[in-house]
């Protein structure tokens, strides 16, 4: 099966399909993890977006049923240097194929993923469109997508959050998690630590969560724009002082937002599973996995009762806010890894014990 | 800032000669340690006592000291140095155990001299087995059953609760020696004996065996904040069982999901952190391939040879970084050196697979053993890069220079299938064309996996290749060259398969399969390792080939040349070659010129990014070598300092219309072709041993009948003396032609006489008219050992005036008229009071590192400039022979027989050391101990010697022997020997040969009753049973064993002149060289 890769700046990459036949428009970007590709095919944070693989040698051990991160996958289209057709892990089921296969997502390989990341870090992240098939129509498709950089929309955290809440029982805190399109592995940390969690979706106003009586509340990643959603930023406001919060990601952002800070889109974004991160406080550095294409300003906080906490040490952005007074404090990068390094899981413990000086 | 201000002068430990489990990459990790320490303007002071080394150049270190890496001389050096702290992680296992010992002899703490990197505490708990054992219980990390013996019987019990197959492992060796899987209690015996008596502290663990699982490495640096990354994974394409360096490799692992891959990750952070090391740290894991299960196997509290490969793989410099930690600095203080802009506290991401394959020297011991288990075998190693395992695979095997272009290895097509099927299940260096074979007679992907234990992923790459191979070959059957489609080329180059392989498979001539290809356009492009997978801006240019869209390797509008590295580090082709082509980057640098290396070998200095102005990281084929000039468009090609693996390119690369800087081709051949050198000696009337090329058998029974025997034969074109016998009849003569090489005219045997005396060796440098001679050095050995196993003496002491003036005129001569420019060696025999020569190689030698070391010409750099057209007047130099100083250097072969076994010690013309030591001082005898000291060379001060020479050597050893007894030295001797040195009046004991029954030879030996073995070869080259395992019996009990009389008397008089009080002193390179 043939297929194409066309970016808005014109440039094309003709290659192998792989996964369903078909076409989709969406804002492309890079991940330079070397494993990992289920969880971040199932990262409801690439809402939108075509996923390019640095790493070149994708699928080889395959899908298992364990390492979702979320109920289906989000990316509308997957690029890769090489797909594995006969992966090989005790816990693989199927192939990365078959999985973009059963949920209508295209594929393409053996294009030259390096020459295209590279493309990306020096032009930005850009709109995009993927095609699988065999009457392919690359100049159609040029024609579609040249000076149409905004293709990606704009509502997905509506798309990917859950629409009914949920809970999964437990005898520890009773947590609420707000789900902006929340990896699976932040519930399965907060209950892996005794925590009761309540999922519910974004669009839950402050009222209702308080009316669930939580301990702490705990924002997750999500897709998109921060400024996307208003009404998020403005439940957080409202609880914000009120039970202790703990942002990830987009939820990390959105606090920026409800405190009066600024954010702003990152050139390409960071997507890895190797971001050094500086605890400011500490001085010690972490390596994270990171998938975020805004940031917060830093100057955009500082002024407000809230000090950046932690900033990546490649590029020097905020990677974490903490507030002076209140029990708030975020990170925009995962601790609940999946993929990446378990580094920062003594995040969640952190939220555990900021509860416990609360409650007291 | 640095934690560490009161650290001001630095004490560096490198890892002395070559061995198998310790090769270059420790040049290559102290050579960065000593720069970055600089760079933070520490004070350096080195020890090392390989002069092949770059670390031990005098621009390295502020003191470098070649010198013994022996606690005695070490303890000397701190003393009169008094560095402020030692850095002992750098320097391999060596290092490591010296610095424990200085530390427990407590003279660390007299002098006042800190440990850097690695604390005293963690080296024991990472080394010994029952404190890491306890440590591994303490922090939750799994290791397997084990339990730690001191005595074989205890062996025998844990094997009895456990069961078999038990992994025995001697706490405290290299590479793993001594070490073993044990089947049965008779295995466990035996292996657990040899390995109690090579353990430094008497130990073992003996542990349940985990073979078959998969084995996965992690590199991790800690820095002193406790901020811990890892640089790299990798995962062994060979299961557990077989030693790491002797594995297949690729970076980074290819069958973990993220899950096992963070959970690995995350135990080898929790074992450096336990461990409190800062600096680098491997970690040896054992993952169960269907289940999460895993164990730690081994963690090494230092660099290794796996970090050089990390190092290597992603460009993180581990070495320069580990160092910089060990003085204070924290990851996020250091720059990576890659983008300029990041830094050290980051995670490479690689975009690549890299592909390792071990370089084995089997090819050298025939008759080794060369089954591969705990204890590593190679030599050197191979490093591909590519961007699929296939591609990486296929280059990874040319680089080896095995002779082999591709999966298929000449006649394993006719190996019965249950024997193909055991060297598949008992994996031996040819694994890997054996399980290609089993794929192309239909072996199952399941059935390959059962018996390899060799992941299923790996197999379906290798299936691939073999596949396509199969639909090429029948292609071009039916359709000729025609097959040879755009498309078919690409999939071809894309699985990375070569012109050459191209056409053995099928056939069609190579040179019309490579204008096929670049009639379709179809070249490959370069693309960067630059440490991020692209996402930052990298500004070193470390490239590798692939068949893709995009090249990133774009070059400059410089004046710019090539300089061919050696390829991996073989028996025959060493660490020298790296030395030199290092020096020839400098100096090309420093005449203005961009510089670029090509190599392949992951250990090396050459290698490191920061030596030349762009580094290919490829195969030394034709093929490979063309297409990245065809891109860069140097203006030639220095082929003359990568030992033959340069030379050997030097014909094809001038026929592809490229050209060779230096010594014009035509003379690289003169010199090589033995028909037309010997052309050219007669015509300028200097003097070698009679003899010729035959073709036939018959030819050379014929040209030994006319000048006599004995007669040294050898096939033409060799690397290292392979295959090269002394026979002393016509019997012998047949054998040799018959079995161990395959003569005819495309193949010849050179027959000569030969020609009992002192062999002497000169390297010299040539403009093209005149001729510079540093030095003369004389070989101990008489001719017929191998130069490169011979112990040589700079300066020469035993040729008079006249014959210092003939070799001074042959040199010149033959110089000149092989217009030479640049290197050249020349190897002479003084037989009668008259020199011949044996042999010339038009390129730099083995010995240029040594002599540039203590004649201080630098002589790689005066010879680059050679080549670019000075003279050496222009550079100050006069002609003939540069004047000797007053001192003496001693060069001192390094050998491994303990870790190879059935491999005769002997010494003969057949090269058999893998590396070399120098020892000098101003006293012969004192240079000769120190050099005998660094090879380990472990000579009693008295003691027991047991002797069993030769009828003809007989008359000669009485001397010696009488020597030794006035020493004060017992002597032990089987009856002929027994009865030659009763006759002389020295008192001697008889004992039995091996077939005269115990207690035999043997049995003393294994007893412990000998401290000294003499043993010279009784007739020529005819197997003696005896003697080869009186031989083997020392090797593997750690006693030196003398096979040549004139090492013996050398030793000889080392002793006596100890016994007088004679002492050595310590002095720096800087010193002696101003």
């Amino acid at each position: 099966m043939k297929a194409a890769l066309v970016l808005e700046d014109g440039t094309v990459f003709e290659g192998k399909g792989f996964g369903a036949e078909t076409r989709n428009f969406g804002e492309i970007v890079f991940n330079t993890s070397m494993t990992g590709y289920q969880e971040i095919l199932t990262d409801p944070s690439y809402c939108g977006q075509i996923v390019t693989m640095t790493y070149p040698l994708i699928g080889n051990y395959g899908i298992n049923p364990e390492d979702f991160e979320s109920r289906k996958p989000f990316v509308l289209g997957f690029v890769v240097r090489e797909f594995c057709e006969l992966p090989s892990n005790w816990r693989s089921e199927k192939t990365v194929a078959e999985y973009l296969t059963e949920n209508g997502i295209p594929g393409i390989s053996e294009i030259d993923t390096r020459a295209l990341a590279r493309r990306l870090r020096n032009h930005g992240t850009m709109g995009a469109v993927i095609a699988t098939g065999d009457s392919i129509d690359v100049a159609e498709m040029k024609q579609r997508v040249i000076g149409h950089p905004d293709l990606m929309g704009s509502d997905h955290v509506l798309k990917v959050t859950v629409k009914e809440g949920y809970t999964m029982p437990n005898d520890g805190y009773r947590v609420v998690l707000m789900d902006f399109g929340a990896k699976l592995n932040i519930a399965r940390s907060l209950h892996d630590l005794g925590c009761e969690v309540i999922v519910v979706p974004a669009t839950t106003t402050a009222n209702e969560v308080l009316a669930l009586n939580p301990d702490g509340i705990m924002l997750s990643n999500g897709p998109g724009d921060p400024e996307n959603v208003p009404f998020a930023i403005d439940t957080v406001r409202k609880l914000i002082g009120k039970i202790p919060m703990f942002g990830i990601c987009l939820g990390h952002q959105v606090i920026a937002l409800a405190l009066g800070g600024r954010t702003y889109k990152l050139k390409f974004g960071h997507r890895g599973a190797n971001h050094p991160v500086k605890d400011l406080a500490t001085g010690k550095v972490h390596i994270t996995s990171q998938n975020h294409g805004f940031a917060v300003a830093a100057d955009s906080v500082s002024k407000n009762e809230v000090e950046v906490s932690h900033i990546n040490l490649n590029d020097d952005t905020v990677e974490g806010l903490k507030h002076k007074s209140l029990p708030v404090f975020s990170v925009q990068y995962h601790p609940e890894a999946a993929p990446g390094p378990w580094d920062s899981e003594y995040l969640f413990g952190q939220f555990m014990q900021l509860i416990k000086q609360e409650r007291r | 800032m640095p934690i560490r201000e009161g650290i001001k002068k630095v004490m560096v430990i490198g890892s002395g000669p070559i061995i198998i489990g310790q090769a270059a990459e420790f040049d290559y990790a102290g050579t960065q340690a000593c720069q970055a320490l600089r760079e933070e303007g520490r004070e350096v002071v080195l020890v090392n006592s390989n002069p092949a080394t770059i670390m031990t150049d005098a621009n390295i270190a502020d003191r470098v000291y070649i010198e013994p890496l022996t606690p005695e001389f070490v303890a000397r050096i701190i003393r009169k140095e008094k560095p402020d702290g030692l850095l002992p992680t750098l320097g391999g296992q060596v290092g490591l155990n010296i610095a424990v010992e200085l530390a427990e002899q407590g003279v660390l703490a007299e002098e006042g001299v800190v440990l850097l990197g690695t604390p005293l505490e963690t080296i024991k708990k990472a080394e010994d087995r029952e404190l890491f054992k306890a440590m591994m219980q303490e922090i939750g990390e799994p290791i397997p059953d084990s339990t730690i013996v001191d005595n074989v019987d205890d062996a025998v019990a844990f094997a009895e609760e456990t069961g078999y197959p038990l992994i025995v492992r001697p706490a405290y060796t290299l590479g793993g020696t001594g070490g073993g899987i044990a089947n049965d209690v008779e295995e466990l015996r035996a292996i657990a004996t040899k390995g109690l008596k090579l353990s430094m502290i008497k130990q073992c663990l003996i542990e349940r065996s985990v073979a078959g699982w998969k084995e996965i490495e992690y590199e991790v640096i800690r820095d002193s904040n406790d901020n811990c990354i890892t640089i790299c994974n990798m995962e062994n394409v060979d299961a557990v069982g077989i030693h790491t360096g002797d594995s297949i490799v690729v970076a980074p692992s290819q069958t973990l999901a993220d899950k096992e891959y963070q959970m690995l990750r995350t135990a080898s952070l929790k074992i450096i952190r336990a461990l409190g090391i800062e600096g680098g740290c491997n970690v040896q894991l054992a993952l169960n391939p269907n289940s999460f299960e895993y164990v730690i196997i081994e963690v090494n509290p230092r660099v290794s040879r796996s970090s050089a490969l990390a190092s290597k793989a992603t460009g993180f410099p581990i070495a320069k970084v580990a160092s910089k930690i060990a003085i204070g600095f924290t990851l996020d203080e250091i720059r990576n050196a890659v983008t300029g802009k990041t830094y050290a506290a980051f995670e490479p991401a690689l975009d690549y697979i890299v592909v390792k394959i071990p370089r084995w020297p089997f090819d050298k011991f025939a008759l080794a053993d060369r089954y591969l288990g705990t204890q590593m075998k190679a030599t050197g190693e191979v490093m591909a890069i590519d961007r699929t395992f296939e591609a990486g695979l296929m280059k990874a095997i040319r680089s080896l220079e095995i002779g082999v272009f591709g999966l298929s290895l000449k006649g394993i097509d006719r190996m019965p299938q249950e024997a193909l099927e055991k060297k598949i299940r008992i994996a031996d260096d040819e694994r890997i064309f054996a399980v290609a074979e089993g794929l192309r007679r239909g072996m199952s992907i399941e059935s390959l996996n059962e018996i390899s234990k060799i992941d299923i992923w790996f197999l379906e790459k290798i299936k691939n290749i073999v596949d396509f191979e199969t639909e090429l070959t029948e292609g071009v059957k039916a359709r000729g060259s025609s097959f040879l489609t755009a498309d078919v080329m690409k999939r071809a180059k894309r699985l990375g398969i070569p012109d050459i392989y191209i056409s053995q498979l099928t056939g069609l001539d190579e040179q019309e399969i490579r204008e096929v290809r670049k009639n379709y356009g179809l070249q490959p492009v370069y693309k960067m390792v630059d440490t991020c997978a692209a996402e930052f801006e990298a500004v070193t240019p470390y490239y590798y080939s692939t068949y893709e869209e995009e090249n990133e390797a774009i070059p400059t509008e410089r004046r710019k040349a090539v300089v061919l590295g050696s390829g991996p580090i073989r028996i025959g082709q060493g660490i020298e070659f790296d030395y030199c082509s290092v020096h020839s980057v400098w100096s090309l640098r420093e005449e203005g010129i961009e510089t670029i290396i090509i190599n392949n070998n992951p250990e090396t200095v050459s290698t490191d990014f920061d030596t030349s102005d762009r580094l290919y990281f490829e195969p030394l084929i034709p093929e490979d070598v063309l297409n990245i000039i065809e891109l860069e468009k140097p203006e030639g090609v220095v082929v003359q300092f990568g030992g033959q693996t340069a030379i050997n390119l030097a014909e094809p690369l001038a026929e592809a219309g490229i050209k060779i800087l230096g010594t014009p081709v035509k003379y690289i051949d003169m010199a090589e072709d033995r028909d037309k050198f010997d052309h050219l000696l007669m015509e300028l009337d200097i003097p070698k041993p009679p003899g010729r090329t035959a073709t036939s058998v018959e030819g050379a029974q014929e040209i030994a009948e006319e000048i006599g025997f004995p007669v040294l034969v050898r096939p033409s074109y060799v690397l290292g003396g392979r295959a090269m016998e002394i026979v002393y009849n016509q019997d012998e003569l047949l054998e040799y032609m018959t079995s161990a090489v395959n003569v005819s005219p495309r193949h010849p045997v050179l027959v000569d006489k030969y020609m009992i005396g002192k062999e002497i060796e000169v390297d010299a440098i040539s403009d093209g008219e005149d001729v510079l001679i540093p030095g003369i050095m004389e070989h101990i050995e008489r001719a017929g050992v191998h130069s490169g196993d011979s112990i040589a003496v700079y300066p020469a002491r035993s040729l008079n005036r006249k014959q210092a003036a003939d070799l001074v005129d042959y040199t010149t001569r033959l110089a000149r008229a092989l217009h030479v420019k640049g290197l050249i060696n020349i190897q002479y025999v003084l037989h009668d009071e008259q020199l011949y020569v044996i042999e010339v190689n038009p390129r730099s030698s083995r010995t240029v590192p040594y002599l540039s070391k203590i004649t201080g010409v630098p002589m790689v750099n005066v010879a680059t400039k050679m080549i670019l057209g000075k003279t050496l007047k222009e550079l100050g130099y006069q002609n003939g022979l540069y004047p000797a100083p007053d001192y003496i250097a001693v060069k001192a072969p390094v050998f491994s027989f303990a870790k190879l076994l059935q491999v005769d010690t002997s010494l003969g013309p057949e090269m058999k050391s893998t590396g070399e030591v120098m020892g000098f001082d101003t006293d012969f005898s004192m240079a000769m101990y120190k050099a005998l000291a660094a090879a380990g060379l472990d000579i009693p001060r008295e003691g027991t010697i047991l002797a069993t020479v030769a009828d003809k050597d007989k008359d000669e050893v009485i001397p010696i022997l009488k020597g030794f007894v006035d020493l004060g030295f017992r002597l032990v001797a089987t009856c002929g020997t027994a009865k030659v040195i009763s006759e002389a009046g020295l008192p001697v004991d008889r004992v039995n040969k091996i077939r005269e029954g115990s207690p035999n030879i043997i049995d003393i030996i294994r007893q412990g009753k000998i401290d000294l073995v003499i043993n010279t070869l009784t007739r020529g080259k005819m197997p003696e049973r005896d003697g080869f395992r009186i031989r083997r019996a020392a090797v593997e009990h750690a006693i030196p064993c003398l096979t040549s009389l004139d090492t013996t008397t050398v030793i000889l008089s080392v002793l006596q002149s100890l016994e007088q009080g004679k002492d050595f002193t310590v002095i720096p390179l800087q010193e002696y060289l101003s």
